[in-house]
């Protein structure tokens, strides 16, 4: 079930990015996921466009994540532009993510 | 006040064991005396099965009844549509939900996309918050299967189910999963097949068509350190939720010597004092040979004596009964109105013998019936499979007759005089009285004839009676028998003027004996008075002449010294009588 999210001419425009993760400590797909993210934004790195990247520990803020209805982790939502996007797993899968996320290769 | 089956009321008030946790489904908890506390049950069963109801019935009799909040996370249908569909149950989510009850969704939106595998670690570590927040104890994963089936790996899958597990175990909460069935079987999809292993309950959860009405089945497939039976359990889902067709089989009951009125007072005469309460009576006969009026004088006769009484009809309207047995001077109105009669009209065909078993069943709890009317009882194995019929209203019976309940049935036959015929006889074997109702044609007339087939337990006549319905009410009547012919109707009416008229001569020979005996007893009377009052006048003679002497002598003596002295010269004279009382003759 891959849905490719309205937000795919997000390549191309100079827009800020606000990316949030919400992993499960340091588990084993968390962690892949964690870095995956940190190697999709690193090819990004070049572009003065800011990146606002935060990490949420669910084990640790149990109810925020309920509150924004994560329910498995690794959950990556990407908060800005609008729609929302939601991707959830390691990320192992860049393009795909890449694409999502509206992110330039 | 909720209405609870008496074993799970009762088991309510003890402290439970801590292995086990009350579902509070009426049938599920007497059959498995509860859930495995702090453990996994997986529930499984195709699309419209109930998976989700018995889970969130579990929940809301926990929150409502055992002071166990609960939450139901829920990964197929959203929260919002759960709470909608649990409307049409009287169980009033909305009130629970302020503090008892927490429904998560947990779905993940469509428009999701995934890259790799996932875990429900982040999940369960905001449940483990949320359930230590509200004092959860029980814990709902309502197609669970639907979420792990997009890590779309056999292993991951395995891997998380296996960490919900014993995220149960560790943290001590009563978990129910619920995954689908493959179509018809009854066991989880291939897909799911290792968590019937993991699980330490597993209740199967089917649907199917019998003789074209849909029957639902519970069955415990396995319970870990439980003796539950395994047998396939009917089920059905009312308003009160679900509700498990569990019967205890064994024929254990105690058996009354109370006589109860059949409401015909000839025939309890011909029962020897009426039927034994907490027994079933089974009246057979072909249509029209009054078996819902025995029934109804049975209800009635009930009513009078106060006990609430349900009147199970499957082919009248209790309006229709009600109105047709006024002419037999029954007014089962008024005792619908004081509350004491119950009437349940309903087709057979609309739903499985077992539906209308646990139906009956729950009325007859709500109303703590007494006497139980179910006319007519074969319309259940003619409407349903037989098999499955016969099951039903065996435990009906012996359920009926273990809290007391006398039962009176009516079963049609087809044949008008066959009593032979199977249904009748299948039926007829648990019954402790067997009436049997049939029709005597003869002399132009159909006349109605009642037999005692066989009554367990008393001496019974052996006569057949005739039954007449008056406007005056109903009784039976001796037959006459001529020529090895029973007569009756009209011919027994001859037969029994002839008797009146044979008895005419014989009656006037009597009378005229009579009065001349009342005359000979007059005389003598007569006589007798007269002789006394002849008596008592001269033993009065008698008295009189003894007292008179010696008054006169008295008297005498002075008048004779007076006179003397008047005279002075002369020593005798005429004597005057004075006036002597008690002389007149006394009548």
């Amino acid at each position: 079930m891959r849905k490719e999210p309205a937000a795919a001419d997000g390549g191309t425009r100079k827009t800020k990015l606000v990316l949030r993760l919400y992993v499960a400590g340091s588990g084993p797909n968390s962690a892949a996921a964690l870095s995956n993210l940190r190697d999709l934004l690193a090819v990004r790195s070049g572009d003065e466009d800011p990146v606002e990247f935060e990490v949420v520990n669910v084990l640790r803020e149990a109810a925020r994540a309920f509150e924004d209805s994560v329910i498995v982790s690794p959950t990556l939502v990407r908060l800005h532009p609008l729609p929302v996007v939601r991707i959830v797993g390691t990320l192992c899968d860049h393009e795909a993510v890449r694409l999502a996320l509206g992110l330039p290769k | 006040m909720l209405l609870v089956h008496p074993g799970v009321a009762s088991m309510g008030k003890f402290v439970l064991p801590p292995s086990r946790a009350l579902t509070g489904i009426p049938g599920f908890d007497e059959l498995t005396s509860g859930l495995p506390r702090g453990r996994t049950t997986l529930v499984v069963g195709g699309p419209g099965c109930g998976k989700s109801i018995l889970a969130l019935q579990t929940l809301v009799e926990g929150a409502r009844r055992w002071k166990e909040p609960g939450i139901f996370v829920a990964f197929e249908e959203s929260a919002a549509q759960i709470v909608a569909n649990a409307e049409a149950f009287e169980w009033d989510l909305t009130t629970l939900q302020r503090k008892k009850l927490f429904f998560l969704d947990a779905h993940l939106p469509c428009t999701t996309l995934q890259s790799g595998p996932f875990d429900v670690t982040g999940l369960l570590a905001g449940l483990s918050a949320k359930a230590k927040q509200m004092g959860a104890k029980r814990i709902v994963f309502d197609g669970l299967d639907v979420l792990l089936s997009q890590l779309d790996d056999p292993v991951a899958e395995r891997r998380e189910v296996h960490r919900i597990h014993e995220w149960l175990a560790t943290s001590g909460f009563t978990g129910i999963l619920t995954a689908k069935s493959d179509g018809e079987t009854s066991t989880p999809s291939r897909r799911f097949g290792f968590l019937q292993y993991l699980a330490d309950c597993v209740v199967s959860l089917n649907h199917r068509l019998v003789a074209g009405i849909a029957v639902r089945h519970l069955r415990i497939l396995k319970y870990r350190g439980g003796s539950a039976s395994t047998n396939e359990l009917p089920m059905i889902i009312s308003d009160r939720g679900l509700e498990v067709g569990y019967f205890d089989e064994t024929l254990e009951y105690p058996a009354s010597t109370k006589r109860i009125s059949s409401g015909v007072l000839v025939l309890d005469n011909m029962l020897g004092g009426g039927f034994f309460r907490a027994t079933c009576t089974l009246i057979s006969g072909a249509p029209g040979t009054a078996k819902s009026t025995l029934a109804g004088a049975f209800a009635d006769a009930a009513c009078r004596r106060g006990e609430p009484t349900l009147y199970v009809s499957f082919d009248e309207s209790g309006a229709q009964i009600v109105r047709n047995l006024r002419s037999v001077r029954l007014a089962l109105g008024s005792h619908i109105r004081s509350g004491l009669l119950v009437m349940h009209s309903v087709s057979a065909r609309s739903r499985s013998s077992e539906e209308h078993l646990l139906q009956i069943r729950s009325l007859i709890e709500k109303h703590h019936v007494r006497c139980l009317v179910v006319d007519p009882l074969s319309a259940l194995p003619d409407a349903t499979a037989d098999h499955e019929a016969r099951g039903s209203i065996e435990r009906l019976i012996s359920s009926s007759k273990r809290s007391g309940i006398t039962i009176l049935a009516t079963s049609l036959l087809a044949n008008a005089n066959a009593i032979g015929e199977s249904t009748a006889v299948g039926i007829s074997t648990i019954a402790d009285t067997w009436i049997h109702l049939s029709y005597n044609v003869q002399g132009g007339e159909r006349n109605r004839a009642l037999t005692i087939v066989k009554s367990r337990g008393m001496g019974h006549s052996n006569q057949v009676r005739e039954l007449v319905l008056t406007r005056s009410g109903v009784t039976l009547t001796d037959v006459y028998t001529s020529g090895g012919d029973v007569l009756m109707g009209t011919l027994r009416w001859e037969k029994e003027e002839q008797d009146r008229a044979a008895l005419i001569p014989e009656r006037r020979e009597a009378e005229a004996l009579r009065r001349g005996l009342e005359a000979s007893i007059a005389e003598t009377t007569a006589r007798i008075e007269e002789l006394t009052r002849d008596l008592g006048g001269k033993a009065t003679e008698l008295e009189r002449l003894g007292s008179e002497r010696s008054n006169d002598t008295e008297s005498k003596t002075r008048r004779t010294g007076r006179i003397r002295g008047l005279r002075r010269f002369r020593a005798s004279g005429p004597e005057k009588q004075p006036d002597r009382p008690g002389n007149a003759k006394r009548a």
